[in-house]
């Protein structure tokens, strides 16, 4: 029978935050109190830390199966306990593309077998993510998929979609959109606007984004689908968003840690690390989605943990593939950014991505006794730079920089999954 | 380590410094040995990922000129058409024995990465719609050996400025030399967002065409989706080209530069390229002594008369 006592954290406790002392056993919540005492049991300090529920990313790109050179469920796996989570929803884009069940039933096996951080499949909306026809929705929803996905590309054809979702309403599950017109954006590297007009590179505008989730928020109005806009980037954005709500339809969104910290103006450096897509927005874009998270109008934070292969990103900027890593140190670069109290910051980076993701039975819960102990010791105010990665790659642009707030201790089920300060007796 | 990658941010003395040394290479080229040995057992690599053939043999002209040894790479044959990365391929090279690296490419910045890569001087030889340095040196040389100074100059960039990395690299550097520059272009032609540029912009030729002292005409870009960005080459003449009727309204001493190669008939016609007032000639010569003045003071060139 292992135990184990978080001592002296502000807990996020079903009542509300209180100070106090948590005992784990069984994989689950066994007694929340102000002081316990235990003898012979494992001891992570907690003091200045905030305890709440393990981290939950509904944005993770995990390349397995299929271009395991750039990452695998287990080395994702091992990136998502070191920053914090506890689950992660693995994107369908691997090769194959997750669009039938056995696929789907692989992640969630491999993600057991590697068992420290709930993998959780999706499902993409098309056949091979090809954007022609309905991927087996059927079979998907039947293996444990609650949310669909071309991530990558968006699904263009607003018939073909209109059917989707028609499906997945049905179904009960979430339609989440990498909203980019493809023609708006086409051979484009970075927003579009005053850097890269200086640096004579085609530009994504922010309306190749607003067009499809304008486009989008009518066929949600048509078909009551829940709907997820994934990585949100422009101010834009987030006005339609708050006006959708404001009209009730149900929509959720999310923004990266990276969009909420750098600007385009880093591309001036050239480095492709700092290549995402949607690429880095102007200053005005950043504060946008820094009030809309603090407001709720965006409902999460989600990484788009996207790792390539050193030699892919080593390139011209051009020539290199979207996406950035970012599970390790999304809680401190958001911390960093925005400043967001223990509710907040645990409803933000756990309870509302849990019910996107349709795993809110057993993540993203305040604690109370009998819950499943899947949990996270975090220090808001400590800083750390970062400078080394679990994950495969290091495509990052958190590393060789310094973030204030730490992820001390990651518990999955009961067990240590990471411990960034000892866990003593 | 010293590069020469952008003329943004260049210090008027450290441009002035280059069109210094240039004007001296000029009067060594008129020489009847036109060569120096300057660099003397240093070798250039001409590493051309984009197709160019005056660039290329201005650069090798000028590392020749100063007794530099040169090896060039083009991708036609190179092991890059076998899947080579481009990181591996500088490295390859840099790994005969090279000196200084002359890079151009269609992308953006890839002269600065190649710089994070090795540890010997870059030269942009043009990246992308970027940047082209050598080329901005070698027209504000081709002005101040004209005018004496580019200072009050008023220099009207003509054309398709926003695929054009002569443009991008004229425009600073002319005007940290004290030139004032009018960007004429029409609306698809020009970048999106000039903001924090030091110029005017106008969609108007006729309108600044009698203040100007010098007209720069920019290439009629085909490649690069050419008539799709304008209603046809007939128009564009009527717009934006030079033709004799324009030239004869300029000032009598007004000059006409063009990075070349020209189109006839499109953005200048015949008559006017070959007046004495079209310096094109006197640019592509300037362009040899002004890549001798980079290679020398990047490689750290000993004088010696």
């Amino acid at each position: 029978m292992s135990e184990l006592l978080i001592k002296g954290g502000l807990v996020l406790a079903s009542g509300g935050p209180i100070e106090a002392d948590v005992l784990v056993r069984d994989g689950e919540v066994a007694e929340i109190a102000t002081t316990i005492d235990a003898t012979n049991v494992d001891v992570v300090d907690a003091a200045g830390c905030w305890v709440g529920p393990g981290l939950v990313d509904v944005h993770s790109h995990l390349r397995e199966p299929g271009q395991e050179y750039k990452e695998d469920i287990a080395s994702g796996s091992a990136a998502a306990s070191a920053g914090g989570y506890t689950a992660i929803v693995a994107m369908p884009n691997t090769a194959p593309a997750i669009d039938s069940g056995h696929l789907a039933r692989y992640v969630a096996d491999r993600g057991r077998e590697v068992g420290i951080v709930e993998v959780v499949p999706s499902g993409t909306i098309t056949e091979a993510r090809a954007g022609q026809k309905l991927a087996h929705l059927d079979e998907l929803w039947a293996a444990g998929v609650r949310m669909f996905s071309d991530d990558g590309d968006s699904v263009a054809d607003a018939g073909l979609l209109r059917r989707a979702m028609e499906y997945v309403a049905q179904l009960g599950g979430v339609i989440a959109q990498h909203a980019i017109d493809p023609g708006l954006a086409a051979n484009g590297h970075m927003n579009e606007g005053v850097v890269s007009s200086r640096m004579g590179m085609q530009g994504i505008p922010a309306l190749a984004e607003e067009t499809v989730l304008a486009r989008d928020l009518a066929l949600v109005r048509l078909t009551g689908v829940r709907y997820h806009a994934q990585h949100v980037s422009t101010a834009g954005s987030v006005a339609l968003i708050g006006a959708a709500k404001s009209e009730g339809l149900p929509i959720t969104a999310e923004v990266t840690p990276h969009h909420l910290t750098f600007t385009d103006e880093e591309v001036r450096s050239m480095d492709p690390v700092f290549k995402m897509m949607p690429p880095l927005r102007t200053a005005e874009d950043v504060a946008a989605l820094r009030a809309g998270l603090v407001e709720g109008v965006i409902d999460c934070v989600a990484t788009d943990h996207a790792p390539h292969a050193a030699h892919e990103k080593d390139t011209t900027f051009e020539d290199a593939p979207f996406g950035v890593i970012g599970l390790e140190w999304a809680a401190g670069a958001v911390t960093t950014a925005v400043d967001l109290n223990i509710e907040r910051f645990f409803d933000r980076m756990s309870t509302a991505p849990a019910r996107i993701a349709g795993i809110d039975d057993r993540h993203g819960l305040e604690l109370a006794v009998g819950r499943p102990a899947n949990l996270v010791v975090f220090d808001p105010v400590a800083e750390a730079e970062a400078t080394t990665t679990r994950s495969q790659a290091t495509n990052s642009p958190y590393l060789g920089r310094s973030w204030r707030g730490v992820v001390r201790t990651t518990i999955y089920r009961g067990a240590v999954t990471h411990a960034s300060v000892g866990v003593g007796r | 380590m010293r590069h020469l990658l952008t003329t943004e941010g260049l210090e008027r003395s450290e441009i002035e410094s280059y069109l210094d040394d240039a004007d001296e290479f000029v009067e060594v080229l008129a020489r009847p040995i036109p060569k120096v040995p300057a660099l003397r057992g240093k070798t250039v690599a001409t590493m051309f990922f984009e197709s160019s053939t005056r660039t290329k043999m201005s650069f090798e002209k000028a590392a020749k000129a100063l007794s530099a040894d040169t090896m060039s790479f083009s991708p036609g044959t190179s092991a890059l058409k076998k899947g080579e990365s481009l990181k591996d391929t500088i490295l390859t090279i840099k790994a005969m024995g090279v000196d200084a690296m002359v890079v151009r490419h269609s992308d953006t910045g890839a002269a600065w990465r190649v710089a994070d890569w090795v540890e010997i001087p870059v030269v942009n030889g043009g990246d992308g719609q970027h940047q082209h340095p050598t080329q901005a040196l070698l027209d504000c040389l081709t002005l101040r050996r004209h005018f004496g100074k580019l200072d009050g100059l008023r220099i009207g960039i003509v054309g398709d400025i926003r695929h054009s990395r002569v443009a991008r690299s004229d425009v600073f550097a002319m005007t940290t030399l004290g030139a004032e520059v009018t960007l004429v272009s029409a609306p698809t032609l020009l970048p999106l967002d000039v903001t924090g540029w030091p110029v005017a912009t106008t969609s108007d030729l006729d309108d600044v065409l009698t203040e100007l002292d010098a007209v720069y005409l920019l290439r009629v870009q085909a490649e690069r989706g050419g008539a799709s960005v304008f209603p046809s080459y007939a128009e564009y003449r009527q717009r934006f080209g030079l033709t004799r009727e324009r030239f004869n309204r300029l000032k009598p001493d007004t000059v006409v530069l063009h990075p070349g190669p020209m189109i006839r008939g499109v953005e200048i016609d015949a008559a006017v390229a070959d007046d004495p007032r079209a310096l094109v000639l006197d640019q592509v010569a300037n362009g040899v002594a002004v890549r001798m003045a980079v290679l020398f003071q990047l490689l750290g060139g000993e004088r010696s008369e």
